[in-house]
């Protein structure tokens, strides 16, 4: 990493956090929502780069995740919306009282640890299970797309304590502020865009670490690690679960922001949606995987606006177009273009077997 | 007399269960013996293999409509026609597939994995343009109505059966094509080693395009026969694709017999527990049972022995 480098990527950092901090001044109330929304996501992709593009493992099911975080802030909500009666879905599908497992989520700080600890273990163990029978590559993907659609089949079939196939939404207040409030909004908008600097900052260091060192090596060539000596299982299952955790914060910050969870969002069409955001942006490049989700996601949003017709088609042009042509996404693009470190792209199309 | 009577109900309802698997086990057999064979030779993870299946469905529903236009009279035969017609058609897209745009991503199966995913929401969205987003209907021809009667209140429906059928015939047809052909050697030798393949002048190429093709077929007759089960619409292969892959998965990869054995067992899984909890927990259990054996035997039923490390 020369001088130069390491300014520009300064500069860089310098500039998206000022956008980012700038950007209620210039966006309208609808806009910032929708942005905050988006930085949901960029964390999402963050999460998804980091066992992706340096681990090697392609889950097809971080849905899950998102949606253990996501449910968890949501019942936490949707409890304090209903006061000291029965949420509303609960009432429909004839249940009498409070199922168990929902009393505890009345309390916030227990339904936030659980949007950030449940993911991490279910993950865990998902991951340990899988990694220890040295489940790998394609095999995992198919079997993490697997749970994805269990865990959508799962909660739409048990109506009464999940909501079904509306999910859980009406909201009212956070901890007594209401959600519609503008300067809720604000102050949640502000969380998320600093989750979403923590979790780039935490995953950049853990990349650079020893750790990061060896989870690449697995990616490159499992056994060969293994036979140095050291146990990928347990370095997989730990990226893994990091991975399941910043996906349960982004899915705890995108129900705040939007509202709704729903198992529309947690399946298997959500799930692989987060991973072309990932691909596009630029694999084993973390700014990459943000400038992905977010650029999706506009185009995605302007697309269903003006002709919803037309966003399954570019979306499919899109996996096409990005891993034919530009497998290593916009980073590869501008690094082709500077053309810097024309090894990295080559360790990039060589990566799988 | 009443102990008679429930062991005659006991005996109905088990020799239900059992068709019943039989059942869903040749249909997850269909779906999943296409992608078997693209998976096994190319290490292709093709889940565009779903909208395959739609488009051999549409083929189907497009000869009916034919049929009723041009010749009512022979309604009742269209299937004939229908079942070649869905082959020819989801192949041949299959081929153009292979030879336009996968055969540039071999050796890297993550790739394809998104590429295909890519293909088939193309294909799903054509479909709702093209047929609309509704379900159609394909009539069942009379021939097919109603069902073999076995005891006083136990009835096998023909459709059924008909599947059956078909399913066994596919799987001799690629049974004989695989072991007693010249160009079943030649895949079957390409599957295992490919270079070594290439070396003694079989031209690879040409074999990964014409088995991506007839994977494909199988995906159109798959998709014909789905139509006697009910209404068709463009999200048809999508309910499919998931269980295709978890047969494929579990049954390892390489040989058709794992195919054919794990395809029962998952039928035979969904349907058990299905009948003793609801359809959802079905699924649920099915797959925790999938994922503990893979434990135990992570590279599935029956698999190819190699020395090789992966």
């Amino acid at each position: 990493m020369n001088l130069m480098e390491v300014n520009r990527k300064k500069i860089l950092i310098t500039v998206s956090l000022l956008i980012i901090a700038l950007a209620p001044l210039f966006l309208s109330d609808f806009r910032l929502n929708l942005l905050a929304k988006f930085l949901t996501f960029c964390i999402v992709a963050i999460a998804l780069d980091f066992i992706w593009g340096f681990g090697g493992m392609l889950s097809l099911g971080h849905g899950i995740f998102f949606g253990l975080g996501a449910y968890s802030i949501a019942m936490y909500l949707k409890l304090e919306a209903s006061g000291e009666k029965l949420p509303d879905f609960m009432v429909w599908s004839g249940l009498l009282e409070l199922p168990f497992l929902w009393k505890p989520f009345q309390n916030f700080f227990f339904a936030l640890t659980s949007s950030l600890i449940l993911p991490a273990i279910v993950a865990g163990l998902i991951g340990y299970m899988v990694f220890r029978s040295r489940i790998k590559g394609v095999y995992f993907s198919i079997l993490t797309q697997a749970m994805a659609m269990i865990a959508a089949i799962l909660l739409v079939g048990q109506q009464p304590y999940t909501g079904g196939t509306n999910g859980i939404t009406n909201f009212s207040t956070i901890l007594g502020f209401s959600l519609s409030n503008k300067n809720t909004q604000l102050f949640l908008y502000l969380i998320t865009a600093i989750c979403l600097v923590l979790s780039f900052l935490i995953s950049q260091r853990l990349i650079n670490s020893r750790f990061g060192k060896v989870l690449i090596a697995i990616r490159d060539m499992e056994d060969r690690v293994r036979f140095c000596g050291y146990d990928p299982v347990k370095y997989k299952t730990f990226a893994f679960a990091f991975s399941a955790t910043l996906t349960g914060l982004a899915g705890a910050l995108f129900v705040t922001q939007v509202g709704i969870i729903s198992p529309a969002m947690i399946g298997i069409v959500p799930s692989i949606e987060m991973v072309i955001w990932v691909a596009v942006g630029g694999r084993s490049n973390l700014y990459g995987a943000c400038a992905g989700a977010l650029l999706v996601n506009v185009a995605k949003t302007y697309l269903s606006e003006s002709f919803p017709d037309l966003w399954l088609y570019f979306q499919g042009l899109l996996f096409i177009v990005v891993v034919l042509f530009v497998p290593g996404g916009i980073v590869g693009l501008i690094k082709k273009l500077f053309k810097e470190s024309k090894k990295e792209q080559n360790i990039l199309l060589s990566e799988e077997k | 007399m009443i102990i008679h009577l429930a062991l005659e109900v006991m005996m109905e309802v088990f020799i239900l269960q059992i068709f019943n698997s039989l059942s869903v086990g040749t249909i997850l057999l269909l779906v999943a013996i296409g992608l078997s064979i693209i998976f096994g030779i190319m290490k292709v993870i093709n889940m565009a293999h779903g909208e395959l299946i739609m488009i051999g469905a549409y083929m189907t529903y497009l000869i009916q409509n034919l049929f009723l236009k041009t010749m009512p009279e022979y309604l009742n035969y269209f299937y004939f026609f229908a079942l070649p017609s869905s082959f020819i058609a989801a192949g041949f897209t299959g081929f153009i597939l292979e030879r336009r745009i996968i055969r540039f991503l071999y050796g890297r199966p993550l790739d394809t994995l998104l590429v295909t995913w890519g293909i088939s929401l193309i294909f799903q969205q054509m479909a709702r343009n093209i047929f609309g987003a509704p379900n159609v209907e394909v009539k069942t021809p009379s021939w097919l109505q109603g069902g073999l009667e076995i005891m006083d209140s136990l009835q096998l429906p023909f459709p059924r059966l008909f599947i059956l059928f078909i399913a066994f015939l596919s799987v001799c047809g690629i049974y004989l094509y695989i072991y007693r052909t010249k160009s079943g050697c030649a895949m079957r030798a390409v599957m295992q080693n490919r270079q070594m393949a290439s070396c003694i002048g079989i031209n690879t190429k040409k074999v990964d395009a014409f088995n991506f093709a007839l994977g494909s077929g199988l995906a159109g007759v798959a998709g014909c026969v789905l139509c006697l089960l009910g209404p068709i619409g463009p999200s048809l292969g999508t309910y499919y694709i998931v269980d295709a892959f978890l047969v494929v998965v579990l049954g390892g990869v390489g040989k058709i017999s794992g195919t054919i054995l794990a395809a029962f067992i998952i039928g035979f899984l969904n349907t058990t527990f299905e009948f003793s909890s609801t359809a959802t927990m079905g699924k649920v259990l099915a797959l925790v049972i999938v994922i503990i054996f893979l434990q135990w035997k992570p590279s599935g039923l029956i698999a190819l022995k190699t020395r090789a490390l992966e």
